[in-house]
């Protein structure tokens, strides 16, 4: 005999108070995603100043080896093995698997975003650094003041490509026991043994996390465009203001 | 033969048999000159002939291969503190390369802040950084006055057009009180229209006294504000004289034949 959608709803979502555990799962996700793409940020972007500082000037040469090599292995291999090799060999001892996973995505997301932060320094015109250092700034001044808020300014569309893959990717730290998003729908199944509620609801929460992403996208995009060429344009000619999409 | 009596103390830029090459090529060959306070030097010379890269050697933008650079009797080239020599020479570049994510105002104040703060971290008496960059702020409102763009002070770079852009980035460099100003084709990137508000503002410094380093096309600012004209060809200094000796009278092919070609 089937049953209703009013008692598949019922038995996905009340029976036991089971939404608390979709917002628990969001929690763990949400928790393990910011700590992962602060990580990723502050440790991709060191490694891609390190390359190009090496490409540049040619100094670093151990530094960007290890880099290199660094963005090579995370690169080359499944972020699922990353995770056991973390939580079963390197982190045995931390107790938390948030913690494992933040660390774990965090590296991971690294190798990414230090890719993205390259091209994103790469773009920015070589006559920058030039004009920074012959008034007397140093190299890091320069990077820092002149370099670097022009490098993050074009890569804020790729850099959230990367964070919205990763926020997604996190559903994968469900291996290792940890109670995030992903794992909450096969934990409800088991119990109701229905499927369809809790797919669709556990998509639905990882979708708006994905449209509030895009949100902050927006506003850093704006924010980063001070003085941008287009920006001008537009302010002073009124266009039609063209979605950045990519 | 000019100012023989400046010529008694020390030059404030010096080069030693400066060379520099970009892998096989030798673009500069042993170049030995002496830059004096109060010169306003123009160096013409065809192109590819290695003026901009002996500029750019002057404030080691580039390092050079052999040879050595001093700079108020201080050797660059091992400079410990190059950064803090390089707050005294100023250099304005072709493309202007102004910052486009900062106000013109940041353009201005942004080294010059920067190099108060690292000055006053030494000194007994401690400004705050806000006294600090009050004071820079009045000082490049009073240096946009003067260029009349005070009402762009919060613009950006990308709204101005070239002959403002390449007035702020001289502004820029004079913040930092420069004792001497490289200027490398200053207005070679401008439309014809901008040429001159850019020339009259560096023949006004030239009047103040500021020495000077230019390379340029521009012969008629070399022969009505130089002092003297350095002629450069294949990496050497081929002639060195003042404009009347380099215009009326050049000696060397070479010079005879560039200036057919550009006057
Ligand atoms: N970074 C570099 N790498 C390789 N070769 C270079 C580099 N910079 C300059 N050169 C070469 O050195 C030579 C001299 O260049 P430089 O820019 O100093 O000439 P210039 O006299 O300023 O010419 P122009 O009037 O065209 O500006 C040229 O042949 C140029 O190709
Ligand atoms: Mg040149």
């Amino acid at each position: 005999m089937a049953k209703t959608l009013a008692e598949r709803f019922r038995s996905a979502f009340v029976v036991e108070d089971r939404w608390k555990l979709y917002f628990e799962g969001l929690g763990n996700t949400l928790l393990m995603s910011f700590f992962a793409v602060l990580i990723g940020i502050v440790f991709g972007i060191l490694l891609a100043v390190i390359l190009y500082t090496n490409k540049r000037t040619g100094k670093l040469k151990i530094l960007s080896f290890l880099s290199n090599l660094y963005v090579t292995v995370i690169r080359g291999t499944p972020v699922v093995l990353q995770l056991f090799i973390m939580y079963f060999l390197v982190l045995v001892s931390v107790k938390s698997g948030i913690l494992v996973g933040s660390v774990t995505f965090g590296l991971n997301s690294a190798a990414y975003v230090s890719e993205v932060a390259r091209a994103g320094l790469e773009s920015v015109d070589e006559g920058q650094m030039e004009a920074g250092r012959a008034l007397g700034l140093s190299y890091t001044k320069t990077m820092v003041k002149i370099i670097l808020p022009q490098a993050i300014r074009n890569m804020i569309p790729a850099l959230f490509n990367e964070f919205i893959a990763l926020v997604k990717e996190t559903s994968v730290a469900g291996y290792v026991g940890i109670i995030d998003l992903g794992k909450i729908p096969g934990i409800i199944q088991s119990r109701t043994f229905d499927y369809l509620f809790p797919l669709l609801f556990a998509s639905l929460l990882y979708l708006a996390v994905v449209c509030l992403l895009t949100v902050v996208e927006k506003y850093l995009e704006k924010k980063f465009s001070k003085g941008d060429r287009k920006l001008v344009y537009k302010k002073r000619f009124g266009g039609k203001k063209k979605c950045a999409t990519h | 033969m000019c100012n023989t009596l400046t010529h008694e103390k020390e030059p404030l830029i010096k080069t030693v048999d400066l060379c520099k090459s970009f892998g096989e090529s030798l673009v500069l060959d042993h170049i030995s000159a002496s830059i004096y306070e109060g010169e306003k030097v123009v160096i013409i010379g065809p192109s590819g002939s290695g003026k901009s890269t002996f500029l750019r050697c002057l404030n080691m933008l580039e390092t050079p291969t052999e040879g050595s650079v001093f700079f108020e009797g201080e050797e660059l080239t091992h400079a410990s503190n190059l950064d803090g020599h390089r707050k005294k020479m100023g250099m304005v570049f072709q493309h202007f390369n102004l910052f486009p994510h900062l106000t013109v105002l940041k353009n201005i104040t942004l080294a010059a802040v920067d190099a108060r703060l690292h000055a006053n971290r030494k000194q007994k008496a401690k400004l705050s950084k806000k006294q600090i960059v009050a004071e820079e702020n009045e000082k490049a409102m009073t240096l946009l006055r003067r260029i009349g763009l005070e009402n762009k002070a919060n613009a950006y770079p990308a709204t101005l057009s070239g002959g403002q852009k390449q007035r702020v980035a001289i502004v820029r460099s004079l913040a930092m009180d420069p004792k001497v100003m490289l200027f490398d084709e200053p207005t070679s990137a401008l439309d014809p229209e901008m040429v001159g508000e850019v020339l009259s503002l560096m023949k006004e410094l030239a009047d103040e006294g500021m020495t000077m380093i230019v390379v340029t096309h521009e012969m008629r600012f070399a022969r009505n504000v130089s002092t003297r004209v350095l002629f450069m060809n294949e990496g050497k200094i081929e002639e060195d004289g003042t404009p009347q000796q380099i215009f009326d009278a050049p000696q060397s092919p070479a010079l005879q034949s560039f200036l057919s070609k550009v006057l």
